[in-house]
């Protein structure tokens, strides 16, 4: 069992056998348990990037163990790293501890419980990002469901039992007509092995938009798409600010990856037939996303929505099915998860002082809290596309991809994309400047009337978003690692549609 | 009669022997002490549950070929006896808290119990109504067993008119069947449909629908399948709770091997007929059974209509049962669910159990509140549970549902597996709302401790999570317990 990719999926598991001994008022062990053995597996996955070979454009690291092998089941433990994944299990890993970072004066209820579902949540997310077999995929893919839901039911704003049942049914909504799929494809097929199903092919022209459709739909509520967004706000705004990190962060790449892993390597005649169509729908929501963002009288909602923005983009870049798109949506989904999870990150730490995410009531916040708006700064110009930072690499991968993409067969989708693009920085620096610019809000008499006033970003809050910032400069000014990862692999994945 | 026909039913007959006797030891044991006739009982079920595992294996045919012994009613008898000591330990403390301990109860069981037994050996159709006589007339005691309780006496009573009025249509069935193949051996029906110039009367392929069809009605009464389910919800909600935990797996599983065993193993010629209905059933049982449960907000009857949404999953195995590709992998997949289905709903019970008090209290969704800070193991425990019936990994729920939608997938009923896969989409709904309540609101639940009741539900968790990862096992013993076709 000295597989690296077992390692890093299930050693988190050991912090949660960790905590179930704990005893329940010993708050801070807990958190410092869980936020060393989150370092752990970060740091495990490291050791499984140096064993990687980045020129490879095959599965690596992999295992194959049968698994339930009796009458016709042919179901595998399967597990492998490719150029698609390995930078996903790294962002997992990488915002897990952060998380957990950021929960340590704002989450005081049931800490154990908590940290539990966290970590259970980052094994669900690993196993997704690492399984090779269908049926193991699936029970990853719905297990993610649980903790998530949990961590949004107990931990979340008022209207968390709504905001949580809401996702719970949505995402099993999608993903029980993927189960149908998945069982077309083990009875007909023979076996549950993604490789094995993509070295085979063979799936009959008809039957695969069938398939095509019933993957999607679980990967487009994931995603999501529109117009099946509209459980993500909700969602998003109810979430404790660890979960909605996690949930942008990580949670809807595994839709976008689902695209990328199963439905275009699988299905790729249905997927030449729907990728116009399905580039029609990233562009509306690219632009809706947009538009109703800037229409958000809430932070929150207002990255919220700009999420069903900025995965516009990736699934663009993915449909667009060239080297150049394809490998700007995987970059862009690092992005997306950098920075906007810094975005939730630094709103949750204003949150907590203020218990309020209303823009009417901020303003001028930048003189007394310097730190946090030069960081705040930072971020929103990353997550508008500024040249220099990460953001624009990602965008300018998939617009160009997109404008020369036969596959979508006319540039003005791109042409359209590249408005959201504009978009962005209106809603943006609109957020912006309502908080930071300006005269000083209510918001600043209101909590020195509590006692205290409106406290710059403490050391460990700076610790918790400093390594969000340096990717987000190191992607902006020196990409070539990070594609030099993924490139065999997509170029390998894009031979089919040649 | 022989040894070999004797030792065909032996778990059967040591079992009715041995509730003769404890219903005569039960006399001499003061009223104060009736865990001895629980601990006896129970020594008596492992004794029969040890003699048929020694059995498996075996094939064997006895009584002129009335009863069989063979890897299918080994596998029922199996899930029949534990689910029988299951409701022992549901049983033990229950029934002193309230009131209602008397020995009686663990006879009438193991009686009943030998009826389900015989259920999965027979062979012959006078048989099949033999064991469903023997095992319903307990339990109609069983479920008026708490006979001060206005609710139990009227669970009892409709219990017996519509299970009356159900074995009415079997044996009008079987009369019909007779009268259309001179046969009531499974054996011999086949043999008439297969060369019917071997009947001495003229053969009426259209009785033999009907007759089918009255079988089928008369057992989609027993399984609690719509439209046939209106007793369920009543039934399971006035009965004393371990009965109903009893009744929702040991009946319907009962109910669901007769139906196995008489359609897949004589009657496959049949299905281009009864496929389109054996469809309706199924469609019908899981949407009326999930939609109505929505509605719910006392526990026991969530978890009556819980257990007609998934007799409608089992029965969509059944419309592979004249297909001789798909069939004996549906035979499998519908055993297995059984088996995921019994352990899942006994903890569910055992947790429902745990938080009942006197007077039927205690048993709204909203006494759930607060569970998950004051019994954080028993709340983790329902929840594993819920999920499981939802059919969410990691549960074994997940793994049943993927086996069962895989043959009905194979067998070509697709548009049957969509209704399936939303219908337990609508299922999440309500089964999550018990989560919710329990971790998300407030309150006060008073639980019980009782050792057996905890024991019950900490195995039953446990194996709802640990055998989800290791199903082969399970797979293998339920893909060995294919019926014979003749």
């Amino acid at each position: 069992m000295t597989n690296p990719l077992i390692l890093v999926t299930f050693f988190p598991l050991l912090g949660v056998l960790a905590l179930l001994f704990v005893r329940s008022d010993r708050k801070t062990l807990m958190r410092w348990i869980s936020l060393l053995v989150s370092l752990v597996t970060f740091g495990l996955s490291i050791w499984m990037l140096t064993l990687f070979d980045k020129a490879n454009p095959e599965l690596q690291l992999g295992f194959n163990l049968p698994w339930i092998q009796v009458a016709n089941w042919n179901i595998s433990f399967i597990m492998g790293v490719d150029g698609l994944s390995i930078l996903l299990v790294l962002l997992t890993t990488f915002l897990t501890p952060i998380s957990i970072l950021s929960t340590w004066t704002a989450v005081e209820e049931r800490v154990k419980e908590f940290m539990i579902f966290f970590l259970l949540l980052e094994v669900g997310m690993l196993g997704v990002f690492l399984a090779q077999d269908l049926f193991l995929f699936y029970i990853f893919w719905e297990f993610t469901l649980v903790p998530m839901y949990f961590l949004i039911g107990i931990w979340g704003g008022p209207r968390r039992i709504y905001a949580a049942i809401k996702f719970f049914l949505y995402t099993m909504a999608g993903s029980i007509l993927m189960l149908l799929a998945i069982l077309w494809l083990g009875i007909n097929q023979g076996t549950f092995s993604v490789p094995d199903l993509i070295k085979n092919g063979g799936i009959p022209g008809n039957i695969q938009l069938w398939l095509f459709l019933a993957f999607a739909a679980a990967f487009a509520i994931k995603v999501p798409m529109w117009p099946l967004h509209s459980w993500l706000p909700d969602a998003h705004v109810e979430a404790p600010t660890a979960g909605s990190v996690i949930l942008a962060g990580v949670l809807l790449k595994m839709g976008t990856y689902g695209f990328l892993r199963f439905n275009l390597p699988l299905f790729p005649d249905a997927v030449k037939q729907a990728a116009p169509w399905m580039a029609l729908l990233a562009v509306i929501g690219i632009l809706y996303g947009a538009a109703v963002s800037y229409a958000q009288k809430d932070i929150k909602k207002l990255v919220a929505y700009s999420s069903v923005s900025h995965l516009g983009f990736v699934m663009l870049g993915l449909f667009a099915l060239n080297a150049q798109g394809v490998e700007g949506a995987i970059l862009q989904m690092i992005n997306h998860g950098l920075s906007t999870g810094a975005l939730f990150l630094l709103v949750g730490m204003v949150y907590e002082q203020t218990h309020t995410r209303e823009f009417s009531v901020y303003g001028g916040l930048w003189k007394i809290m310097p730190v946090y708006g030069t960081v705040m700064l930072i971020v929103a110009l990353s997550s508008m596309g500024l040249p220099g930072l990460n953001g624009f690499i990602g965008e300018f991968a998939i617009l160009l991809g997109a404008f020369g993409s036969k596959a979508i067969g006319s540039p003005w989708f791109a042409g359209l994309a590249a408005a959201g693009v504009i978009l962005a920085a209106v809603y943006i620096l609109y957020m912006f400047q309502k908080m930071f610019l300006g005269p000083e809000g209510s918001i600043v008499e209101d909590v020195k009337k509590h006692g205290h006033a409106l406290r710059d970003l403490n050391l460990r809050e700076i610790v918790t978003v400093l390594p969000l910032l340096v990717f987000i400069f190191w992607i902006g000014l020196y990409p070539k690692p990070f594609f030099d990862l993924i490139a065999p692999a997509v170029e390998k994945l894009l031979i089919a549609f040649h | 009669m022989t040894q070999s026909d004797l030792f065909t039913i032996l778990p059967i007959l040591v079992l009715i022997v041995w509730a003769c006797v404890l219903l005569l030891v039960d006399l001499f044991i003061p009223k104060g002490s009736k865990k001895w006739t629980a601990l006896l009982a129970a020594v008596g079920l492992a004794g029969a549950l040890g003699l048929n595992l020694a059995q498996a294996g075996q094939q064997l045919s006895a009584f002129g070929g009335m009863v069989v012994l063979d890897g299918f009613s080994s596998f029922m008898t199996s899930l029949f006896l534990a689910s029988g000591l299951l409701a022992v330990a549901l049983a033990y403390g229950y029934l002193k808290r309230m009131g209602l301990e008397r020995g009686e109860y663990y006879v009438i069981l193991m009686f009943s119990l030998s009826g389900m037994m015989l259920m999965a050996q027979a062979t012959d159709l006078f048989v099949v109504f033999l064991a469903l006589e023997l095992l319903s007339i307990p339990l109609y005691v069983l479920a008026a067993f708490a006979r001060s309780r206005s609710d139990s006496e009227e669970a009892g009573l409709k219990y017996f008119l519509l299970g009356a009025f159900a074995t009415g249509f079997v044996v009008y069935g079987i009369s019909l069947v007779f009268g259309a193949t001179g046969h009531t051996s499974l054996a011999g029906i086949v043999s008439v449909i297969q060369t019917p110039e071997t009947f001495s009367g003229t053969f009426n392929p259209l009785l033999l629908t009907i007759g089918a069809a009255l079988i089928l009605v008369g057992f989609s009464f027993k399984v609690a399948a719509v439209p046939f389910h209106m007793w369920t919800p009543d039934v399971y909600q006035g009965a004393p709770t371990p009965v109903t935990g009893f009744m929702a797996v040991g009946a319907k599983a009962a109910g669901f091997a007769a139906l196995l065993r008489i359609f897949v193993a004589a009657l496959p010629s049949l299905s281009a007929d009864l496929v389109p209905v054996l469809w309706g059933l199924a469609a019908l049982t899981m949407l009326v059974g999930n939609l109505v449960a929505i509605s719910q907000t006392n526990i026991k009857r969530l978890l009556a209509y819980s257990s007609i949404a998934h007799a409608g999953y089992i029965l969509m195995a059944f419309v592979n049962f004249g297909n001789p590709k798909v069939g004996p992998d549906a035979v499998a997949s519908a055993l297995f669910y059984l088996l995921t289905y019994a352990i899942t709903s006994f903890g569910a019970w055992a947790v429902v159990i745990g938080l009942e008090k006197q007077d039927g209290k205690g048993l709204e969704i909203s006494d759930f509140a607060g569970l998950g800070r004051k019994r954080p193991l028993m709340a983790a425990a329902m929840t594993i549970f819920m999920l499981s019936l939802t059919g969410m990994p990691p549960t074994l729920g997940l793994v049943g549902k993927f086996y069962l939608f895989r043959t009905v997938v194979e067998g070509g009923y697709i548009w049957l597996a969509v209704i399936g896969v939303l219908t337990s989409l609508i299922s999440a709904y309500y089964y999550l709302r018990v989560v919710v309540t329990m971790y998300m609101h407030t309150g006060e639940p008073e639980t019980k401790r009782e050792f057996w009741l905890d024991l019950t539900w900490e195995l039953a968790a446990l194996a709802t999570v640990v055998l989800s990862f290791v199903p082969a096992a399970l797979f293998a013993w339920a893909s060995g317990a294919v019926l014979t076709i003749f």
